[in-house]
């Protein structure tokens, strides 16, 4: 039985259940709701709840195990012999769950029975062909070690898929049973219920705290098989990143940190001076009408998708950037010999950072108390004088805590330095030339047909993990220092 | 404070002026008023710089996407000879579906010959062949569909809305010239002026591209038929997976965190996890979903439902953080005066805060869904780009599990390929994604607007 069906059918179970128990606690009390300890509509949603929660719950948990048990119980059988030179125990797997599939189809569609599919044999029938004919393309001959594993996991992922919907129709039903048997005039249903919602919501919470667990444990364990197959040391101070999906590449991440920080830095350096000057004038000099649309129009800017700032990278800045810098140009200088380029995409990280400056820091302006103003304008400062000497050190530590934060969504972005940086790793000085990032080689690395298991799509893990090490250090950093600053004058 | 000398007489002023008039600027505040102005100044250009960015991005956006939704097409009568499309006579549809897309070829090539011929444009081509480059690849395919769908018309003239070939639809838009197909082997200068004639004579114009929004992508050599059809289906289930995924569990966790958490070192994890997330790099997003959807869990590469998935572990603190502000707006004394008259906790929360925090909490989920739906790395490692996104799904389970696009990653799709008529496609996407999000926003500031209350 298909999930979706198994999940309709609980649910229905549940709305059954919500008028049953409704209507029993109702009866219960003679039809007379003011002697009901809680609203009738509360002994309906705890037959509902009880009904429904725990076998969901039940079904999801099922779910995400038995895959994992079933891999296990398979992998023990496929012995070392059948796993072939360049190959490895999950792409192995992997192909036993094709062949599996392909049964299971071939038997929906008719190719074969229910029982042929449990005892082919690769001696007897041709199995690609057999594949092939329902739509599964297999790329080589099935072996017979793989089509036993195959069949072995067919059964045991049937027999799975029949005591999941057992139990959790069982569950669903047992549930529901149990509520509408408590269910009577002096239930105290909406305490139950209640208590129950509180703890889907605190369930709902949880989900901040799984999310940042399945990040580390993702990045972890992968960046740990990527150290098993090459040494960390040498990855991390490694000089030279040229990955050959034949073997025998360098993965050193020093090209990548110094392509990565020299782009934020240009960014930055366009991002900081704008950002502030225009959120000090919209704070302190701007009228409420220049404000008005000024400040809009601003963040307009953090509203477009980066996407778009890689192709106006890509197809905009850098051919003019090229007809200024580049041979043949305004200058005619030649220092830039393609539209990639650290500057290119530095720049229009900059103007994309420019909103997010200035929206911090006038935020941060705005909280100086009003009364320091007035002093230092008392005292007879002009208004950049107040604005130079009192408001900005006031300031200062949540402006600095603004552009660490800008540094972090510099060093993290993707698509513009996908499109507009380049793909070569290079130890450079010259701002005109390509050099790459590491999210650029993080994607570089991971798109493609590379096979999961090799240190060269593996390396897109430690640069995930250095990446996720250095943002997350520095927002710890900058939320520090803004909250720090933010208690000074509450 | 070194402005308290300001009014005193220093050494370095003028000797009449010591002691002078206040009506009279003196050179120091002279220099402090100029210091004043152009430290304005520098703000004024700040924010100018700003504004200039804005209205150049959108500009260039502009004058390069708008060429997108035009499309050059020649109309052409062509003869369904019934001796080369069903030889046998007998209209039998499989018969004709047997003749493949190299059997319309000549037809359409003869076509367009007899009808340069009629009008009386000379042409030096000698071979009905070589017109074919004037036409685009799908031209075959889009009579052979006709004849399928209607095989009464075999041996009819019929007449057609053929597409241009992209060379010809880029020399009509001005981004192909005479000097850049020098080297092009896929069209001559001879073709160019024969579309020049074409246009005088009405037979090639250009028209509105419906196909484009409607369609789906096409292959490298095809641009001139790519559409973004089909990557927005894919965007519109994973906005779904998103919007039914992340509302409820960020309404939910933002419920309890802001009114019945504990103060404790429990909440104050799950605090501090939520603001963190939100500043995690979106592509580490992308590792996470490579990573536990798919080499974990096994789920579909590049379907819409992997997608949402991602998205919403990404967008649930923005979600988060804005409900938990909309409930904080909610002033206690409704809190109280529920509880006064005998509501309880949990019914003062659902039948009175929530309620009056939902257009709060709405115009928060626009805006976290306008930002999901414009992202774009964490598709690309789940696997949304690299393949050509041909296919509508068929139904609804096919729409979330079959390998789809999303319309940012249909936009690096065509960024990436090599012919230039890709990049006026890809600034056409944007101009499609960015009215989505337009709208997306302007939704949610009016929404703010007709219920935004002030307590």
């Amino acid at each position: 039985m298909p999930v979706l069906w198994l999940i309709l059918i609980v649910i229905a179970l549940g709305g059954v259940g919500y008028f049953l128990g409704r209507g029993r606690a109702l009866g219960s009390a003679g039809g007379d709701a003011r002697r009901l300890h809680s609203l009738p509509s509360y002994y309906g949603l705890n037959a509902a709840l009880s009904a429904g929660v725990p076998a969901l719950l039940l079904l999801m948990g099922w779910l995400l195990v038995q895959p994992l048990l079933i891999d296990s119980r398979v992998s023990g059988m496929i012995p070392d012999t059948a796993i072939g030179e360049g190959s490895n125990l999950s792409l192995v797997m992997s192909d036993v769950r094709r062949v599996a599939e392909g049964l299971d189809l071939a038997v929906q569609q008719g190719a074969i029975t229910a029982q042929e599919a449990g005892t082919l044999s690769p001696e007897t029938t041709d199995i690609r062909e057999l594949l092939g004919r329902v739509g599964v393309a297999l790329g080589a001959e099935v072996r017979p070690e793989v089509l036993t594993a195959a069949q072995r996991y067919r059964v045991l992922s049937g027999t799975g898929r029949w005591l999941m919907t057992g139990l959790v129709l069982a569950l669903a039903l047992g549930g529901l049973a149990l509520a509408l048997a408590r269910t009577d005039k002096d239930f105290r249903a909406r305490n139950v219920v209640e208590a129950g919602v509180k703890a889907l919501l605190i369930l709902a919470s949880t989900i901040a705290i799984l999310t940042t667990l399945g990040i580390i444990l993702s990045l972890i364990f992968n960046t740990a098989e990527f150290f098993r197959l090459y040494p960390a040391l040498d990855f991390f101070t490694g000089r030279t990143w040229s990955p050959s999906f034949g073997g025998g590449s360098e993965l050193g991440i020093l090209p990548l940190l110094w392509g990565t920080l020299y782009i934020s830095l240009i960014a930055l350096l366009v991002a900081v001076p704008i950002g502030l000057f225009a959120a000090i004038y919209l704070s302190e000099y701007a009228s409420p009408q220049v404000r008005a649309i000024a400040k809009p129009m601003l963040e307009i800017l953090a509203g477009i998708p980066t996407i778009v700032y890689g192709l106006f990278a890509l197809l905009t800045v850098g051919p003019l950037l090229v007809s200024v810098f580049g041979q043949g140009g305004l200058l005619g200088v030649n220092w830039m010999q393609g539209g990639t380029a650290v500057m290119t995409a530095g720049l229009v990280m900059g103007v994309m950072l420019i909103p997010f400056v200035s929206s911090l820091s006038d935020d941060i302006i705005n909280a100086v108390p009003q009364a320091m103003r007035d002093g230092s304008l008392g005292l007879g400062a002009t208004k950049s004088e107040t604005v130079k000497q009192v408001v900005l050190p006031a300031a200062l530590p949540g402006i600095v805590g603004a552009i660490l934060l800008a540094a972090s969504r510099a060093i993290g972005e993707t698509m513009i330095v996908v499109l507009g940086a380049g793909a070569a790793a290079k130890l450079s000085l010259n701002p005109f030339e390509a050099m790459t990032t590491v999210t650029a080689k993080v994607v570089s690395q991971l798109t493609g047909d590379a096979d999961f298991a090799s240190p060269e799509a593996l390396v897109a893990f430690a640069l995930g993990m250095t990446l996720f090490v250095i943002t997350l250090g520095l927002n710890v950093f900058a939320l520090y220092i803004v909250r720090k600053y933010r208690e000074q004058y509450e | 404070m070194t402005d308290l000398s300001a009014n005193q007489p220093r050494r370095g002023a003028p000797a009449g002026r010591t002691g002078g008039s206040l009506y009279a600027t003196d050179a120091r505040t002279r220099r402090r008023n100029a210091a004043e102005k152009r430290f304005r100044l520098y703000g004024m250009v700040a924010v100018a710089i700003g504004v200039a960015f804005v209205i150049a991005l959108l500009s260039v956006i502009l004058l390069n996407g708008t060429g997108a939704f035009q499309q050059s097409f020649v109309t052409a009568p062509v003869y369904l000879d019934p001796a080369k499309l069903d030889k046998k006579g007998a209209r039998d549809i499989e018969d004709i579906k047997k003749v493949s897309t190299f059997g319309y070829s000549p037809l359409i090539d003869e076509a367009l010959q007899t009808m340069l011929a009629e009008r009386g444009i000379d042409s030096t081509f000698e071979k009905p062949k070589e017109y074919r480059a004037l036409l685009s690849a799908s031209a075959a395919a889009q009579v052979r569909d006709y004849v399928i769908a209607n095989p009464g018309r075999i041996g009819e003239t019929v007449e057609f809305r053929l597409l241009a070939s992209s060379r010809v639809d880029g020399y009509l838009k001005g981004r192909v010239t005479r000097d850049s197909i020098a080297r092009d082997k896929n069209i001559s200068a001879a073709h160019l002026d024969l579309a020049d004639a074409m246009v005088a004579a009405g037979m090639l114009r250009k028209g509105f591209n419906w196909a484009f929004i409607t369609g789906a992508d096409a292959s490298e050599s095809r641009p001139e038929q790519a559409g973004m059809g089909v990557s927005m289906l894919g965007s519109l289930f994973m906005m779904l997976v998103v919007l039914g995924l992340s509302l409820p569990i960020g309404v939910a966790a933002s419920i309890y965190l802001e009114e019945f958490a504990p103060k404790n070192r429990f909440t104050d994890l799950i605090e501090v996890n939520i603001s963190n997330l939100a500043a995690v790099p979106s592509i580490v997003f992308g590792i996470l979903g490579l990573a536990v959807f798919i080499q974990f869990a096994h789920l579909p590469q590049s379907a819409p439902l992997v997608g949402g998935l991602v998205l919403t572990l990404m967008t649930l603190p923005t979600i988060i953080i804005s409900t938990r502000a909309a409930l904080k707006a909610v002033p206690p004394s409704i809190r109280d005066a529920a509880l006064g008259v005998g509501a309880s906790k949990m019914q003062s929360v659902f039948h009175h805060v929530l309620p009056l925090a939902m257009p709060g909490i709405l115009t928060g989920t626009i805006i976290g869904l306008a930002q999901a739906l414009g992202e774009t790395a964490p598709l690309l490692l789940i696997g949304m780009v690299g393949y050509i996104a041909s296919n509508y799904p068929q139904g609804i389970g096919s729409g979330f599990l079959d390998p789809n696009s999303a319309m940012p990653a249909q936009i690096y799709e065509w960024a990436k390929r090599a012919d230039p008529a890709y990049y006026e496609r890809a600034w056409g996407g944007i101009i499609i994604l960015l009215l989505f999000l337009m709208t997306m926003n302007i939704i949610a500031i009016l929404l703010r607007r007709r219920f935004e209350r002030r307590w």
